[in-house]
């Protein structure tokens, strides 16, 4: 018998004879040698029966796709550094500063999407030809395991950049993943890589995304492709048209079809840049492609967490199980999936019965539907407040607000006629539809606001702190100030500026004073005017409303003889001064002046301590350096020092004092970010 | 074969052409966005600059004996590291040496010209000592031949203030030429 070698060498075809030119003489060297010819001749002179057909270019756009994720995903590695404290900060790096990163990273994270609805075109298509069937079903099987490999690469890349987005919405799903009967929490644990998220769920993450996964991924797909390769296409029937050559006519639909993947995957990415060309606004290419959200922050809420889109219709799944506590998101996230999931790999051994095939093929649609239908609904609740009519709902939201939300005042509101009542009622609960969405919504915009100000401080010449982007984010005045201010100061403050049309309406609710602008000229006038003094911007809703302060700027201050307007502008711009937000090209000499008025004892100083002007301490605050951080810091420490208001104090907590023992309310930084975001004192990039 | 046929089959071989011609352009060019988009990024570090050679402050006078034997001193400066912002750290060692009786320092870069690895003081010999492949310098800095360096030690710029401060150009060198060549 001869050697096989050369019996393939035998069907090598067209090898060319006489004239060899150099190249003939290379690729006759490799022939021999590789048999290559005989292996391209393989795999591009495959039988399609019925010719060629756009039907089944999913199958190799899905392989394109994967290739696309293969280069893409390699290069984003080579730049990748997967810590808590370097992942956020590398993808930024990526996205930011390296060129092309944006694009690179674009490609990656848009084709993930598109490859799943190309799996779902695959499966559809599969499905209704009937392809499952004998003797393809092992084949159809492995096709649900590669689909689960590919959703299994989505759900672990999400994590990989470490920000907001990605780390909660990774909470959930390993939560999830921990409800599994029996080895749950254990699998929870193996994959975290501990007990909390850290490196070691960064790492893992890591390797399971680009290790793992996609290895398995490849060795599934040889044995996929080449059991496709060994029964042959499953041919669309009735087959009425000749037989074509897989190489070139269905090797050119399948390069169209990929090459109208790319075209809509650079699409996606490049739109908002042509938008913004058109409205003329300047292109950002970091902000083009992928998004990258706020470092991840397990201290903060993220009211905006939500999952890719395509897992969203298992998002609003789980919310059909409400009020089933942990029994409902055991059975929405594991046991309905789970059953899908088996039907699915039943589908070749029902196939096998024409009404099998026909309930095959209703099942693909209506899981399709049903999860097109949950998708719509997810998106619908969270996104429901940007079309609907919030005003017509304004009588309802005043009547709730008067009754205070109470349940026989609204039934005797409508003369307890329950028609009414109920008419009332369902129109609350499309009201707080409403709600609901705009606070998703608000939560997006702060997420988005808190993103674009995280990358603003990773700009910065000084670049990031070793210890990473949350140190710097934890101590930026601009986004942590008003976080800290609404949780510890607003219940009492007010902070807006006097002249925007919602100030009045704030300010009727605020119980001491209107923080906007404290220090400034502008906010220390509005303090001397007698016409503010004691209203809702100042002392009005205080303790303070008829103090000696008040009664000083009413009656003394608006006595012109002793006071004259330009000595009232003088203290007004020496306590800018003392704040350090006095505007530039003040005139030293006014400040000079000022000083002396607030020093003077029969002035500001017959109560003020200011400077050395020797009034004992107690009888009102001490207004040297008012305004300043050390200031600011100072009073919400301790308002009930006798350096501020002592015994005279209204209300205000010492946020920065505790018990023997106990922890104060507020740490100095806290207080010191607090006091920073009030006088407008952070970080702002230069204009390049 | 008639006419009509060979016609037919010139049009179909044409055809044929085509599909295969057209087939190779749209899967190029599908593919070519994720390459082009990896070599791009791939290779942003060819656009990268290290710092440019400054002045360091090192250490002071009184801290290099004037008795003609090198001493180690870690250079300090601030240093960015791709995202990352160092203040005041270490970034490499130089050898400052003094003759008796002068106030002149001789700076040394710790690299050896060879391969770049940290180059040693032997005490007992009175040389430097590379631990990678043995070669050896003198005190000075000097070639002791044979040696697998191509050059003697890398001199650095030094400038010693009337206060005594000592500030050194840190610069690095290509190594395994003969030429001393700055990095840029």
């Amino acid at each position: 018998m001869k050697p096989q070698h050369q019996h393939d060498h035998k069907q090598t075809p067209h090898r060319p004879v006489g004239s060899l030119g150099l190249l003939g003489q290379l690729t006759d060297f490799l022939d021999d040698r590789t048999g290559y010819r005989a292996l391209m001749h393989e795999a591009l002179y495959e039988r399609v029966p019925g010719g060629a057909r756009w039907r089944y270019v999913w199958g190799s756009s899905l392989v394109f796709a994967f290739m696309t994720q293969l280069i893409t995903g390699l290069v984003l590695w080579s730049s990748y550094s997967a810590s808590a404290q370097t992942a956020w900060e590398s993808v930024y790096y990526i996205q930011h500063e390296m060129t092309g990163g944006w694009l690179l990273r674009g490609i990656h994270h848009v084709m993930a999407q598109a490859m799943v609805v190309l799996l779902a075109l695959h499966l559809m298509q599969v499905v209704i030809d009937g392809a499952y069937r004998a003797p393809r079903e092992v084949n159809f099987w492995l096709g649900l395991v590669l689909m689960m490999l590919v959703l299994g690469m989505a759900l672990t890349g999400y994590l990989l950049p470490w920000d907001q987005k990605g780390y909660w919405s990774t909470r959930v799903a390993t939560n999830l993943a921990g409800l599994v009967p029996l080895v749950g929490p254990s699998l929870q644990q193996v994959v975290v890589g501990g007990p909390d998220y850290g490196h070691h769920t960064l790492t893992r993450f890591f390797a399971i995304h680009a290790g793992f996964l996609p290895l398995t991924l490849v060795l599934m797909l040889v044995v996929h492709l080449s059991l496709f390769r060994k029964h042959g296409l499953c041919a669309k029937q009735p087959i009425v048209r000749p037989d074509a050559m897989f190489w070139p006519d269905q090797v050119l639909k399948d390069a169209v079809a990929m090459l109208a993947v790319m075209a809509v995957v650079l699409g996606v990415i490049l739109m908002p840049a042509l938008r913004a060309m058109l409205e003329g606004r300047p292109i950002v290419p970091g902000e083009l492609g992928a998004e990258l959200g706020a470092p991840a922050d397990p201290s903060l809420p993220y009211a905006a967490a939500r999952p890719e889109w395509y897992f969203l219709f298992l998002f609003q799944f789980l919310k059909v199980f409400e009020g089933w506590g942990a029994r409902g998101e055991f059975f929405g996230a594991i046991v309905v999936p789970g059953l899908v999931m088996g039907v699915m790999f039943l589908m070749p051994i029902l196939g096998r019965w024409q009404l099998g095939h026909r309930f095959n093929v209703a099942f693909t649609f209506a899981l399709l539907a049903g999860i097109g239908l949950l998708t719509a609904m997810a998106t619908n609740e969270d996104y429901a407040a940007l079309w609907a009519d919030r005003g017509a709902f304004a009588d309802v939201e005043k009547l709730l607000e008067e009754t205070d939300n109470d349940k026989a005042k609204i039934a005797a509101h409508f003369g307890n006629d329950a028609a009414k009542i109920a008419a009332f009622e369902a129109r609350v609960k499309k009201l707080d539809r409403i709600r609901h969405s705009q606070s998703f919504l608000d939560a997006v915009a702060l997420a988005k606001a808190d993103a674009a100000r995280s990358i603003e401080l990773a700009g910065r010449p000084e670049r990031i702190p070793p210890a990473g982007m949350m140190e710097l984010v934890r101590n930026d005045a601009l986004s942590q100030g008003p976080k800290l201010f609404s949780q510890h100061c607003a219940s009492c403050h007010a902070h807006v500026d006097p002249v925007a049309p919602e100030a009045h309406a704030v300010l009727a609710k605020a119980s001491a004073a209107n923080l906007h602008g404290f220090g400034t000229a502008a906010w220390m006038r509005g303090l001397l005017d007698p016409t503010q003094v004691a209203g809702p911007g100042y002392f009005g809703n205080t303790a303070h409303k008829e103090g000696d302060m008040v009664h000083f700027v009413q009656n003394d201050l608006t006595d012109a003889a002793t006071w004259k307007p330009d000595d009232i502008e003088a203290v007004v711009a020496a306590m800018a001064e003392e704040a350090g937000l006095a505007a530039a090209g003040t005139d030293p000499l006014v400040v000079e002046k000022g000083r002396g008025l607030i020093a003077a004892d029969d002035r500001c100083g017959s109560c003020h301590t200011f400077r050395d002007n020797g009034v004992a301490a107690g009888s009102a605050p001490d207004i040297t350096g008012w305004g300043s951080r050390e200031w600011l810091i100072g009073i919400i420490v301790d308002p009930t020092h006798e350096r501020f208001y002592g015994d005279s104090n209204d209300r205000m907590p010492s946020f920065g004092k505790a018990e023997e023992g106990a922890t104060p309310m507020l740490t100095r930084q806290q207080i010191g970010l607090i006091a920073d975001w009030l006088r407008g004192d952070w970080y702002r990039p230069t204009a390049h | 074969m008639s006419r009509h046929e060979a016609v037919s089959d010139s049009a179909e071989a044409r055809r044929g052409f085509l599909t295969k011609l057209l087939a190779i352009v749209c899967g190029g060019l599908a593919t070519l966005p994720p390459v082009l988009a990896g070599l791009w990024m791939f290779l942003d570090p060819l656009r990268r600059r290290g710092a440019a050679a400054t002045f360091l402050p090192v250490t002071d006078l009184a801290s290099v004996p004037d008795d003609g034997i090198p001493r180690q001193f870690a250079v300090v400066a601030d240093r960015v590291d791709a995202w990352t912002g160092f203040a005041a750290e270490p970034i490499g060692a130089v050898y400052l040496r003094r003759e008796k009786g002068s106030d002149a320092v001789q700076a040394l870069s710790a690299t050896c010209p060879h391969a770049g690895c940290f180059v040693e003081i032997e005490s007992q010999e009175h040389c430097f000592r590379c631990p990678c492949h043995n070669s050896k310098f003198m005190l000075d800095g000097g070639m002791v031949a044979p040696s697998p360096s191509p050059r003697a030690m890398d001199g650095l710029e030094c400038q010693v203030a009337k206060n005594g401060e000592i500030a050194v150009k840190w610069q690095n060198f290509y190594t395994g030429i003969a030429d001393k060549v700055a990095r840029p």
